[in-house]
């Protein structure tokens, strides 16, 4: 299953680095990232295969949520679908 | 084709769900419960107790599931099932408050948010089930929590049934007398559709399937959004903006469906591209009329502003979904309206003008608070003036009035909740006891020389 997972936060150093060894350590493959700043927002945005994820899909959201607060990240995760579904005809 | 990540288009979704309250209204599964009948109602009860438990077991975890893989808030998980006069029709009972119990202790079991059936059609006449029926509606409303009940009293074909508006004048008055609270779970409709995912006046028609999943979409506060930037722009302009706007939406909406039907191995039915709003800020569909220019909702323009929202819904969800039903269109239901309800304690919405905006919204009166003393006969006047126009408009309308026991106007009765508080409007001045004292049926309309 493929999946989007993006994080907002006001930016700081290492952000990047946090979030992918999270997913690293979910056997989470990134197959697409991209970043921007709006004002002085980060916004990440992945596109993530979760193929050899073992967590089930509510658990991974909780556990990203989690690690998320403890950095003061919004991380979400959702499954690509919904996008593709709205946007592309 | 492989996805590649586009961030406008991720972030544009992200921000319609977290700020501009896109939801999905509703997931509700229509049931048949036509197999249930039996002489005896206590049999008939259990039989359409364990139907619903069965059938709906997992479409609550279903749909929470649904929510949190995609994100997605699905704010509903409803239940609609065959209009309880039929079923009914063979039981030897004179009161159907048990059915209606039956269907509350079913609506909790299974975790829903609302039942909806407790319902008989009536617009060429009633049954001896249809009258029992509509007799139990006051107990079976207020000794509830969960049932909604809708009883049709006109169709195009079959013309105005006045016994059925008269009696329900008398029906929504004892209702109100024991709860108000009843009648916010009331429709009188005319013109009733068979697949309306949406409450109080969803019910699974007899042409339905056995099981089958609609979903009722939402997202006033997308389109409101989306309208903002067109500002001083040409109605062209907007409506296309509304267009894309709802082609959108219904995108999701669709998604929701099919992933819940096949899931629950349940038939996908329609998708109902509605404009619902909320009584949350920015959730308003009057507000979407005042960003098109007009400076309070109910003002001359008004009629115009929301016919051509309903209609740029309808044309941008079409494209959007394989199968569209239900109510589809803008609703305007005052107390469940932010800008509604601000427009009607201003003074500047009042009652004449909602029934004006009902010849072009996708329903009618709704969720109108009246006073606490209205006549019954005032309430069947009202329902009769919302009939003519969905009969001869050839369209859905329907009443939803609660006559908020011991207040007047310029006081507000607050229900809770989705269905927010609505402030008292006043009604005109005068009897109409002799006009629906006559009874009888008002013929079906002429379909042609339309003038």
């Amino acid at each position: 299953m493929k999946a989007i997972v993006s994080v907002f936060a006001k930016d700081s150093k290492g952000i990047t680095a946090y979030v992918t060894s999270l997913l690293a350590q979910q056997e989470i493959n990134i197959l697409d990232i991209s970043q921007t700043l709006m004002q002085e927002y980060f916004a990440m945005i992945m596109l993530v295969d979760l193929a050899d994820c073992t967590l089930p899909f509510n658990e991974l959201a909780e556990l990203l949520k989690a690690k998320g607060a403890e950095r003061s990240l919004d991380i979400h995760i959702q499954r690509q679908d919904i996008f593709e579904a709205m946007h592309r005809i | 084709m492989s996805y590649l990540i586009n961030s406008s288009e991720i972030l544009q979704t992200i921000e319609m769900i977290d700020q501009q309250h896109l939801d999905v209204r509703t997931v509700t599964m229509g049931i048949s419960l036509l197999d249930c009948a039996d002489r005896d109602i206590t049999v008939c009860c259990d039989r359409i107790y364990e139907k619903i438990c069965r059938k709906a077991e997992k479409l609550v975890s279903t749909g929470e599931q649904i929510e949190r893989e995609f994100g997605i808030p699905i704010v509903n998980k409803r239940v609609s099932v065959t209009p309880i006069s039929l079923v009914a029709a063979s039981c030897e009972a004179e009161d159907y408050t048990p059915l209606a119990k039956t269907l509350d202790r079913a609506a909790k079991t299974l975790g829903i948010n609302f039942i909806g059936g407790f319902s008989a059609l009536a617009h060429k006449g009633f049954t001896e089930s249809d009258k029992r029926l509509i007799c139990s509606i006051p107990r079976a409303l207020t000794e509830t929590d969960l049932v909604c009940s809708s009883v049709n009293v006109a169709s195009t074909r079959a013309g105005i049934n006045m016994d059925a508006v008269a009696l329900m004048g008398r029906i929504i008055r004892q209702t109100a007398d024991i709860d108000p609270m009843g009648c916010a779970k009331l429709v009188v409709f005319s013109n009733a559709v068979e697949d309306n995912p949406f409450m109080a006046g969803a019910f699974h028609g007899v042409g339905e399937p056995e099981c089958v999943i609609n979903v009722g979409v939402s997202g006033p506060g997308v389109v409101a959004h989306a309208l903002k930037s067109c500002k001083g722009q040409p109605f062209d302009v907007v409506a296309e903006t509304i267009k894309r706007t709802a082609f959108k939406i219904t995108r999701m909406g669709q998604l929701v469906a099919q992933e819940a039907s096949r899931r629950l191995d349940v038939p996908f039915g329609v998708v109902d591209l509605s404009l619902a709003p909320t009584p949350a800020r920015g959730d308003s569909v009057a507000e979407i009329l005042e960003i098109m220019g007009l400076e309070t909702c109910g003002i001359h323009g008004t009629t115009a502003a929301l016919a051509l929202l309903n209609d740029a819904v309808k044309k941008g969800g079409v494209m959007a979904s394989s199968h569209v039903g239900g109510l589809s269109g803008a609703f305007i239901p005052v107390s469940e309206d932010a800008g509604m309800i601000a427009a009607a304690e201003e003074g500047v919405l009042c009652l004449d003008k909602l029934e004006a905006m009902t010849c072009v919204c996708s329903v009618g009166l709704d969720m109108i608070a009246v006073p606490g003393d209205t006549g019954a006969e005032t309430i069947s006047a009202i329902i009769a003036d919302e009939a003519a126009i969905g009969m001869v408009n050839n369209k859905t309308t329907a009443v939803r009035l609660i006559p908020a026991k011991g207040k007047q106007v310029g006081e507000r009765i607050d229900f809770g909740g989705l269905l927010g508080s609505a402030p008292i409007m006043p009604l005109h001045e005068g009897s109409a006891a002799e006009f629906i004292a006559r009874g009888g049926r008002i013929p079906a309309p002429l379909q042609s020389l339309k003038n």
